[in-house]
């Protein structure tokens, strides 16, 4: 046994202190972040909140202006990308354009001095991992995004890289396509093993493709968790609007409504929306207003509600609609929810 | 657009044409009488031929000369250059553009006299007039017509591609002949059919800075203006149309003018 296995595994991935300014202007502010092997991280924000600046510190396409990168325990603050045992799935695939398929999927093969046997061998089954095999002769301008991406995604993991980067992956793609290839690029990650880091400004995308993300703003981390500690327990007034939307309940209002001081968020979905006769289940608050505004979206219906001077928003499922109140504009309704609904922020 | 087709092909029919038609010996005239001496002429005679291997070969080496230079500096210009470094290459690039063409031709015959900055920088050791100093002046004349499109080329070059590269394990030198240098090859042969046929047609800068150097352009020039023969200057000028009709086919073989 070796001192190195005798030791705690280090993490895939480790970033101490991450600063990166360009010129006058803060990319990335103070960001310590633990990645382990083999998981799937997501890291949303939205845009300019300095996540795709972290990704490429971690790619070796930037330097932190301070702070260190590990990777696998070792310090590559300095290591140029091609000395970095990660590879990159880029946002707009970055294909070549004047290569086949099988040529785009071999190059990183090629260029480390791979023969051409195994060069064949190992194309063939990346291509086949991501569905494309018999795509090999064909040029990328001749594939469709879907299949772009694919390559590219390929390309990436034909050199068994330790970490797979990919930088808003399926951005580029139409919402059925982005569905389908959520699906396929966990089942790729479960079938390679290795930690995948995705940076994406949507957050349903990162709430159901990612085991724990982080979420940025302004340079910094907010918050990291799981899916659900995100959701059920955002840290910050910015999670809890940014990822899915909460009624902030603060100052007066709070006061009116939870009998509280500070500041607390409340899933529009964990509110019931009740006639103005009907009994509300014991240990709920309640609350009484009228419908301001009601917005059909097919499996859910979101009702905006003013009571209590503030305007509070629900979301109700369109299957249990018989047993939803009537939701006219201006009719009149009681809210309810339960204490556990309630999150208190910090403020 | 039809006034273009029949000013720019009409006057190449006609010049076609007049190759074959013989001059009246006392007068010098022109007479459209058929006769295939003024081609026979051309195609016979060694001095033509070793006149025409010499044109192309100096217009193969500015050809050369300017995709050498004009490549690492486009490549600065596109890809490392700042934003207001970039600006003023471009400008530095273009502007001798705007400046006569004598001028700059004469500018050189300074630069290379026997007394001259370039003799006295290097201790007496200048090429002097001739066929070195044509290629000097014709590469420096033409360069921003292989700059610029190489430029393009390279601005359309996306930085992803060369980060993709170096993500996989390439070095700086094997992204650039791998990826890079493929990707702006037909940027280059533009610019190199602008710099072949600008030199292959040249005739002025060669009697400025070539000595007594022989090139097409100023043998036609002779027929035409000295000898007033314009059916054997005719005849001549179907040499370089020849050669650079030679040379696109050459262009088109290497798959460069594709996607242009």
């Amino acid at each position: 046994m070796t001192s190195d296995q005798a030791r705690p595994a280090s993490p895939g991935i480790a970033l101490e202190g991450i600063r990166k300014t360009f010129g006058d202007v803060v990319a990335v502010d103070g960001v310590d972040l633990e990645i382990p092997d083999g998981e799937l991280f997501a890291m949303l924000g939205p845009s300019g909140s300095g996540k795709t600046t972290v990704l490429r510190m971690i790619a070796g396409f930037e330097q932190p202006t301070a702070g260190t990168v590990r990777l696998g325990g070792v310090d590559a603050t300095a290591l140029p990308p091609f000395k970095r045992d990660v590879n990159t799935v880029f946002q707009d695939y970055a294909l070549f354009p004047h290569m086949t398929v099988q040529q785009n999927v071999e190059y990183g093969l090629r260029v480390r001095g791979v023969g051409r046997a195994e060069r064949t061998k190992r194309a063939g089954e990346a291509l086949e991992m991501v569905r494309l095999s018999g795509f090999g002769a064909r040029r990328p301008v001749q594939l469709s995004g879907g299949q772009r991406q694919r390559v590219a995604l390929a390309r990436a993991l034909v050199v068994r890289p330790r970490v797979l980067l990919l930088d808003e992956p399926l951005g580029a793609l139409d919402l059925k396509l982005r569905e389908q290839m959520q699906v396929e690029l966990k089942a790729i990650q479960r079938e390679v093993g290795i930690t995948f880091v995705f940076v994406t400004h949507d957050q349903d995308e990162a709430l159901t493709l990612c085991d724990r993300l982080a979420v940025f703003n302004q340079g910094r981390i907010e918050q990291v968790g799981d899916a659900a500690d995100v959701y059920e327990r955002p840290a910050s007034r910015f999670v809890a609007e940014f990822v899915g939307t909460s009624n902030i309940l603060e100052g007066r209002v709070a006061q009116a409504l939870l009998d509280r001081e500070g500041v607390h968020a409340v899933r529009p979905e964990k509110i019931t929306v009740l006639g103005p006769d009907a009994a509300v289940p014991p240990q709920a608050r309640r609350v009484s207003g009228t419908i301001a505004e009601v917005v059909y979206a097919g499996a859910t219906t979101r009702v905006l509600v003013d009571a209590a001077g503030t305007t509070l928003a629900a979301v109700l499922l369109n299957a249990e609609a018989d047993a939803l109140p009537d939701l006219t504009r201006g009719a009149p309704v009681v809210l309810a929810w339960h204490e556990s609904a309630v999150h208190a922020l910090a403020s | 657009m039809a006034w273009l087709v029949i000013a720019y092909l009409g006057s190449m029919a006609v010049l076609l044409l007049s190759a074959f038609w013989s001059t009246n010996t006392f007068t010098g005239a022109v007479v459209p009488v058929y006769t295939s001496g003024n081609l026979l002429e051309v195609v016979g005679s060694g001095l033509y031929w070793q006149v025409t291997l010499r044109t192309v070969l100096v217009a193969l080496g500015v050809t050369l000369i300017d995709a050498v230079v004009a490549v690492p500096m486009a490549l600065f210009m596109a890809k490392v250059a700042r934003p207001a470094a970039r600006l003023a290459l471009v400008v530095a690039v273009t502007t001798p553009l705007w400046a006569s063409y004598l001028v700059k031709a004469y500018a050189w015959r300074v630069l290379l006299s026997p007394s001259g900055p370039l003799s006295f920088v290097l201790g007496g050791a200048t090429p002097g007039y001739g066929i070195t100093a044509t290629v000097l002046t014709l590469a420096y004349l033409w360069l921003p017509y292989m700059v610029i499109p190489v430029f393009a080329g390279f601005d359309r070059v996306s930085d992803s591609l060369f980060e993709a590269s170096a993500d996989l394990g390439a070095s700086g030198f094997t992204t650039l002949r791998r990826v890079v240098l493929p990707l702006v090859f037909p940027a280059v042969a533009a610019g190199s059919i602008f710099t072949f046929s600008l030199s292959l047609g040249d005739y002025i800068a060669v009697t400025i800075v070539g000595g007594k150097t022989q090139m097409l352009g100023n043998i036609i020039y002779g027929e035409l203006v000295t000898a007033n023969d314009q059916p054997l200057a005719a005849a001549l000028s179907l040499i370089p149309l020849v050669a650079i009709v030679l040379y696109l086919v050459a262009m088109r073989r290497t798959g460069a003018l594709e996607n242009v």
